[in-house]
């Protein structure tokens, strides 16, 4: 093999990537936030059993889990301009993957509300709590619990998706920076072996906080 | 909006041609994904820990590692060792790569979920460890995990759109080719997602019936 690798240029520009890790964990982060609410929506919205309700629910979550991501994030940046809609590049990406994740998120839900016993929201009513009460304080809690290990998984894969970025053009977050100093530099190899390398290790302290999370919230 | 416009029958076959592509590359890469899978899942499920986990600790690089910058690396090893593989291929491996270690789990649970005691009472009725594998462990172990087999192949459908980013012409790209001609991106993607819709929606659903069908009782 007479390939020479370089590192110095990697290593100079370290800085530079780290603060496009601190852009991905940041859009990653938001994309699951607005996620698990608007999931939340479109659970119940399934399950209170009304159609026109159910039906609009269905469509989005169909379609966020049966279109790939990247075509999630293409319609959004290159197909609503047909509409009027004119999104930056970073608000493409995040409402691609807030769109994604809450339609996963939905599916996950929906069973995670089931593992909440019924009698539960029976006992909170007649403790004289109101619906959205009971909603708020004694199922939702229960129902985040059951389904914690899923919503990990599916922000790692959050964090994952955000490379996509760099097809529609992003240049902030990680693989967007990588793929600048790239086409400065045509370290091809050098640059993303380091990104992932990144990518790992932001990964990976992900699922180990929220192992620590976990233990330290769920414990009775 | 506008919808009038020059979208023909040519670019819709353009279009087909491209979801050819993504098919052919899915059925590739789940083939070698499903292939490597059960053979470390195998070795997962029946070896001492310290190489278990060893294997299992490779393959969550896979999973840990945006696929899109699997494909760059694949990609350039190409280059770098010169080996001159045609892009199909780098972007078919690589995604096979990266199924099997979502395939290792699948059949890890799988072979884990079949009771010990079925396992000893074949062997001790003279079965040899291969006979046992195939005739007991095997069909019990695939009809629990057949759904998830179902997911995992459908994940990788989908995340065949990333290898448009090395230069291959699959359904995503296509759409962009024909966009570029048409100027209708809006009525371009929403065909192309639904040709994508249509191609994983019956599987999902069979899945789901399966899974109902066949669950343990």
């Amino acid at each position: 093999m007479d390939y020479h690798f370089q590192w110095r240029p990697v290593l100079r520009s370290l800085p530079e990537m780290l603060g496009g890790a601190l852009v991905t964990m940041e859009i990653a982060a938001i994309a699951m936030l607005l996620g698990t609410v608007l999931a939340i929506f479109l659970a119940l919205c399934k399950r209170s059993g009304k159609r026109y309700l159910a039906l609009p629910a269905d469509v989005w979550i169909e379609t966020a889990r049966n279109t790939p991501a990247l075509f999630q994030i293409y319609t959004l940046y290159f197909g609503l301009g047909s509409l009027g809609l004119q999104f930056s590049s970073f608000a493409a990406l995040l409402f691609g993957i807030t769109f994604n994740n809450a339609g996963y998120l939905a599916e996950t839900f929906r069973g995670g509300f089931e593992a909440v016993p019924e009698t539960q929201i029976k006992a909170a009513r007649s403790l004289g709590m109101s619906s959205p009460q009971a909603m708020c304080y004694i199922v939702i809690p229960q129902m985040l619990r059951a389904v914690f290990h899923a919503m990990t998984n599916q922000m790692v894969w959050s964090i994952l998706m955000s490379s996509m970025g760099v097809i529609v053009g992003l240049n902030s977050d990680l693989t967007g920076v990588t793929q600048q100093l790239n086409v400065i530099t045509y370290r091809t190899f050098e640059y993303f072996f380091v990104a992932a390398c990144l990518y790992y290790l932001v990964s990976k302290a992900l699922t180990s906080s929220a192992r620590l999370l976990a233990w330290r919230l769920f414990r009775y | 909006m506008y919808f009038g416009g020059s979208f023909t029958w040519d670019d819709f076959q353009f279009l087909l041609v491209g979801a050819v592509s993504t098919i052919s590359i899915t059925l590739v890469s789940v083939l070698i994904g499903t292939c490597l899978g059960v053979l470390f899942g195998l070795i997962r499920a029946g070896s001492p820990w310290w190489i278990s986990n060893t294997i299992g600790a490779i393959l969550d690089v896979f999973r840990s590692v945006p696929l899109l910058i699997q494909l760059v690396l694949f990609n350039s090893f190409n280059s770098m060792l010169k080996l001159n593989w045609p892009t199909f291929a780098v972007g078919c491996v690589c995604l096979g790569v990266y199924a099997s270690a979502f395939c290792t789990e699948i059949v890890r649970s799988g072979v884990g979920a079949v009771p010990q005691t079925t396992r000893r009472a074949a062997r001790s009725l003279g079965l040899t460890w291969a006979q046992e594998l195939r005739s007991i462990t095997l069909p019990i172990a695939v009809r629990i995990v057949f759904p998830s087999w179902i997911g995992l192949a459908l994940g990788v459908m989908k995340d065949t759109a990333l290898v448009l980013w090395i230069g291959i012409v699959e359904l995503l790209r296509s759409a962009q080719i024909v966009t570029s001609r048409v100027q209708e991106p809006l009525l371009i993607l929403s065909v192309v997602g639904l040709i994508y819709f249509l191609m994983s929606f019956p599987i999902a659903r069979l899945g789901a019936r399966l899974e109902a069908k066949w669950s343990v009782k």
